[in-house]
């Protein structure tokens, strides 16, 4: 089991998520974060006076799946995220201990991404 | 680091702009030798101005007052249907833009649109020099016996909001440059041209135009003047510019973008209704015949009818209050009562009004499938515009015909049975808005070859204030809040052989 961590931006999103749901992955978090790193900042004037932002917002996707899967998730992001322009961000893949699902208390992969119609959840 | 801009340093584009603002400060120092005209000021000092030259001029500049206050009504609307990237650019749009309207309004806005002539007015005025006697160099304002520089602000305020309502359709993606370069040529010849042609004294207004026998065209505030003059530019730039981005699935299908404030949104269309109370009871020009406060309780009758059809309307097809569809309701009727607020008997405003409401909610729905035009300006100002230029034709009163001498005295059709009013108010619309679309589209379409109309696809998803004016509308939403208070950047690390960040902005 692995968790795929991915940094991008926010304009990746849709086509990733749209992609994943169509290979049969539904099951992902993502947050709003704020992050620096070789992309520049952002300065804004306020009165003539120069603030420089160094913080950019990007959107973090979090995917857990079973390692034979791991490289269909990258491949996706790597695809969808890539502008070829500083700060297309990211991706960590890390180690899962174990995984719950709540409703039934059922663990380890099958909790995963093992959604038997994927079609249904685009409804 | 501090990167010193000279005038050479300057992109092209920009370098056009300065000079075109420079121009127009010059253009301030030309008239500064022609004598004033003030023989109100001699007559007041020989004890002789009558007292209803006051009065009159109280009304019309308390009245115009109201509709100058419209300009904060529209900017809260726009910025309240917007996204919170692209709020402060709204403010900066609205300051500037009423700014130019009024030194291009003085220049000779007025003079066109208000002197004597059939096409174009042209009997003095340029630069309010060379007035003469005011009766006879701008005879549709001798209705009453304000004075020339009350009726002039108050017709000044009126092209204001019609350029404001042009930018509706256009928010959130426009390049901030085409704002002033169209308000240049909307403010000195667009609007002054159909105002004139319209309410100006223009052959429209006056009828039998060319031998056609057609009667004078009906617009006692400006439904066709002032609002479906400002949608038909709306709609010429909405073409041009295409819609925002993500606004259309790649299937083709609409996607609601949601504005960030409906609250603002909410303050701006009480403020709207609030100038409305000048924008028609003023068009009056006076207060001495009493008309005033029965065009006042014609126009919130209209306006509250048009709240309650758009809810119903809109509560019909999707079972939700709609306060978007509220709002819009009560803009599309007072933007439909504008022209018959003169000319009708009160128990018609409540009918005009309603009309009005379900016209904008329906015509939303229409034209968002198609165009992508954020905060409803074609439906409220445009289909409405049109509905209550025809109702004139419908519902106009004889004695008022009569008492305001322009149309069929006979009134319209439920009155006079003949459709003589209801054709003369088509044919106006027509011309309109055929001149107004194709002279803005022929200036969008030159900005768009040279200029450009539109900011880059990164500009656009950075938002406008942060691309176009280097400052956020709402700092804290973007910037964390350790870097407000000034932390220092850190050490930047060496990236040898990496890639180097881009000087190019990159949006998020």
């Amino acid at each position: 089991m692995k968790m795929v961590l991915a940094y991008i931006r926010h304009e990746a999103f849709e086509p990733i998520r749209t992609e994943l749901l169509n290979l049969g992955f539904p099951s992902l978090s993502i947050s709003e974060v704020k992050g620096s790193g070789r992309q520049k900042g952002i300065t804004e004037r306020y009165r003539g006076a120069e603030l420089t932002n160094y913080l950019r917002p990007k959107v973090k996707v979090e995917c857990v799946v079973s390692d034979k899967d791991v490289q269909t998730i990258v491949d996706t992001v790597l695809k969808h995220a890539r502008s070829g322009e500083v700060g297309d961000g990211k991706v960590f893949v890390l180690p899962v201990e174990e995984a719950y699902r709540i409703r039934t208390g059922e663990s380890g992969e099958e909790t995963l991404q093992a959604h038997p119609d994927p079609a249904a959840a685009t409804a | 680091m501090e990167r010193r801009r000279t005038l050479r340093a300057l992109p092209p584009a920009r370098k056009l702009m300065l000079l075109a603002s420079l121009a127009l400060l010059a253009m301030l120092i030309i008239p500064a030798v022609a004598p004033a005209y003030s023989p109100d000021l001699e007559k007041a000092i020989d004890g002789k101005l009558p007292a209803d030259v006051g009065i009159n001029s109280i009304w019309v500049v308390v009245a115009g007052a109201l509709v100058m206050f419209m300009q904060a009504g529209f900017a809260f609307l726009e910025i309240g249907f917007s996204r919170g990237k692209n709020a402060g650019t709204v403010v900066a749009k609205i300051l500037t833009n009423f700014s130019i309207a009024a030194i291009c309004w003085w220049a000779c806005g007025f003079a066109i649109a208000f002197g004597a002539g059939g096409f174009a007015g042209h009997a003095g005025g340029f630069f309010f020099t060379d007035i003469g006697d005011p009766t006879k160099t701008f005879p549709v304002m001798g209705l009453s016996s304000a004075t020339i520089e009350a009726k002039w602000f108050f017709q000044f305020v009126f092209c204001a909001v019609s350029l404001a309502i042009v930018w509706g359709t256009t928010l959130e993606r426009i390049k901030f440059g085409v704002y002033i370069i169209y308000s240049i040529v909307f403010a000195s010849l667009i609007y002054p041209l159909g105002a004139h042609w319209v309410f100006g004294g223009g052959f429209l207004q006056t009828g039998d135009w060319l031998g056609t026998g057609i009667a004078g065209m009906q617009d006692f505030a400006g439904s066709t003047a002032v609002h479906l003059i400002g949608a038909s530019g709306a709609l010429a730039a909405l073409l041009l510019l295409g819609p925002r981005k993500g606004k259309f699935g790649p299937d083709g299908e609409p996607r609601p973008i949601p504005g960030h404030n409906m609250p603002l949104f909410g303050l701006g269309v009480l403020i709207l209704w609030l100038g409305w109370f000048g924008f028609n009871p003023g068009s009056t020009l006076g207060a001495l015949d009493g008309r005033f406060p029965e065009v006042l309780l014609i126009t919130n009758l209209a306006a509250a009818s048009g709240v309650l059809a758009a809810v119903s309307t809109a509560y019909i097809r999707t079972k939700a209050i709609d306060i978007g569809m509220a709002g819009n309701g009560a803009i599309a009727a007072l933007v439909a009562i504008t022209a018959p607020s003169g000319y009708v008997e009160i128990w018609a405003a409540p009918i005009i009004g309603a009309v009005g409401g379900v016209i904008v909610v329906l015509g939303v729905y229409f034209v968002d499938k198609y165009i992508d035009d954020p905060v409803g300006a074609l439906s409220a100002h445009g289909m409405a515009g049109i509905w209550g230029t025809i109702s004139c034709g419908i519902f106009t009163a004889p004695r008022l015909a009569e008492y305001n001498a322009f149309g069929d005295p006979a009134g319209g059709l439920v009155y006079s049975g003949s459709p003589q009013q209801l054709i003369a108010q088509v044919v106006g619309v027509t011309i309109a808005f055929t001149f107004v679309f194709s002279m803005s589209y022929v200036t969008f379409f030159l900005i768009k070859k040279t200029y450009g109309l539109r900011v880059s696809e990164a500009e656009e998803d950075a938002g406008l204030d942060i691309s176009e004016h280097g400052m956020y509308g709402y700092p804290e939403q973007f910037i964390p809040a350790p870097e407000l208070v000034g932390a220092a950047p850190g050490p930047v690390p060496a990236t040898a052989g990496g890639p180097v960040a881009t000087g190019k902005e990159v949006p998020a």
